[in-house]
């Protein structure tokens, strides 16, 4: 139980070398609070750790409780497609609380996208697929909540603040 | 293939002991009925833990995944029927919580998921088959929600091995 499955591969959004010591792969909502507050914890940690880490988002949106997740995670999946993934998670992370179509729509403009096009997708669906294929591999290697974290591919049942993470990864790195 | 670190919990092979719990305030579930379909009863500790890293909110999301094998979850804990009404339209959950409430704590004894010293259930998973005979167990550190992967691989056991037959 509780194993990455499938491992990260050229098709995930990967942030650090791919060679680094140390994977850590988070799979999160971009509605969850508890996500929010993870948000600047991984900031640091990459800080510190620079290219000795790489970095790994999936999509877990918790549909259910947050009526927004879905839609914000197939805008990040749009902006991906034209680029621009990690600029987008990072605004929908620091706006977490304004998720609604207009706001995600000022969003795409502030980033330069072409909005009608992520529009188009948004309606036809283009990136439902890839949202929910992140959320069933999540499914299957344990995910149990939002955020989940992998660190080299087995999740991290302790805590994810600072000190457990740059914990978990040392133990990691050998 | 059982995970259950618990050895007092139920084994691979039993029977599972029939029981009669409220569903809702009004309505009452009694096992034998899902006769016929495999059946994912989930001990929890307790109604209301932290939304996004909730068992039971986990399960909503997943039931989709548990019904293509033609399963049914039911959530079991000691909190009563009200409270479970309560929980379940927070968390806006599509599939019954039973109050294992009068007494308290039966049939979570029956299955041998009793933690006598919190007065609560262990966190625990049971997988019976259509036929009523328990398939897979597992008892998760009560801290640890164990997620769903170890009932859809035990789910997929079941369908493989109807296939066989």
């Amino acid at each position: 139980m509780s194993g990455l499955s499938p491992a990260v591969s050229e098709t995930d959004h990967c942030q650090g070398p791919e060679e680094a010591t140390v994977t850590l792969v988070e799979y999160g909502d971009y509605e969850c609070p508890y996500c929010g507050q993870a948000y600047p914890i991984v900031h640091r940690v990459q800080k510190a750790l620079g290219r000795r880490l790489r970095f790994v988002f999936r999509n877990f949106p918790l549909a259910e409780i947050h009526p927004h997740a879905e839609r914000a995670a197939e805008v990040a999946e749009a902006a991906a497609a034209q680029g621009k993934f990690w600029e987008m998670h990072d605004l929908l992370y620091e706006h977490q609380k304004a998720l609604d179509d207009g706001h995600l729509a000022q969003y795409a403009k502030r980033l330069g996208l072409d909005v009608d096009r992520l529009k188009r997708e948004l309606e036809a669906g283009t990136h439902t697929p890839r949202v929910r294929s992140d959320f069933h591999s999540g499914v299957r290697s344990g995910v149990n909540g939002t955020p989940t974290f992998f660190v080299n591919g087995q999740r991290l049942d302790g805590s994810w603040d600072f000190d457990g993470l740059m914990g978990a990864i040392e133990r990691a790195s050998g | 293939m059982s995970g259950a670190m618990n050895t007092s919990a139920l084994a691979v092979g039993t029977a599972a002991p029939d029981f009669t719990l409220h569903s809702t305030p009004d309505q009452r579930l009694r096992l034998s009925e899902l006769r016929g379909q495999p059946v994912i009863l989930a001990f929890y500790p307790a109604d209301w833990s932290p939304v996004c890293g909730d068992q039971m909110a986990l399960y909503n999301e997943v039931r989709h995944e548990f019904a293509e094998y033609g399963a049914q979850v039911l959530g079991i804990s000691v909190d009563g029927a009200w409270c479970h009404a309560a929980f379940a339209r927070d968390r806006k959950l599509h599939f019954p919580l039973l109050a294992d409430f009068e007494p308290k704590g039966e049939v979570a004894r029956r299955y041998g998921v009793w933690r006598a010293e919190d007065g609560t259930s262990e966190r625990a998973l049971f997988v019976i088959d259509a036929d009523g005979i328990i398939r897979w167990s597992y008892v998760s550190p009560v801290a640890v929600n164990p997620g769903a992967d170890g009932i859809l691989e035990a789910l997929e056991g079941l369908s493989a091995g109807k296939g066989k037959r």
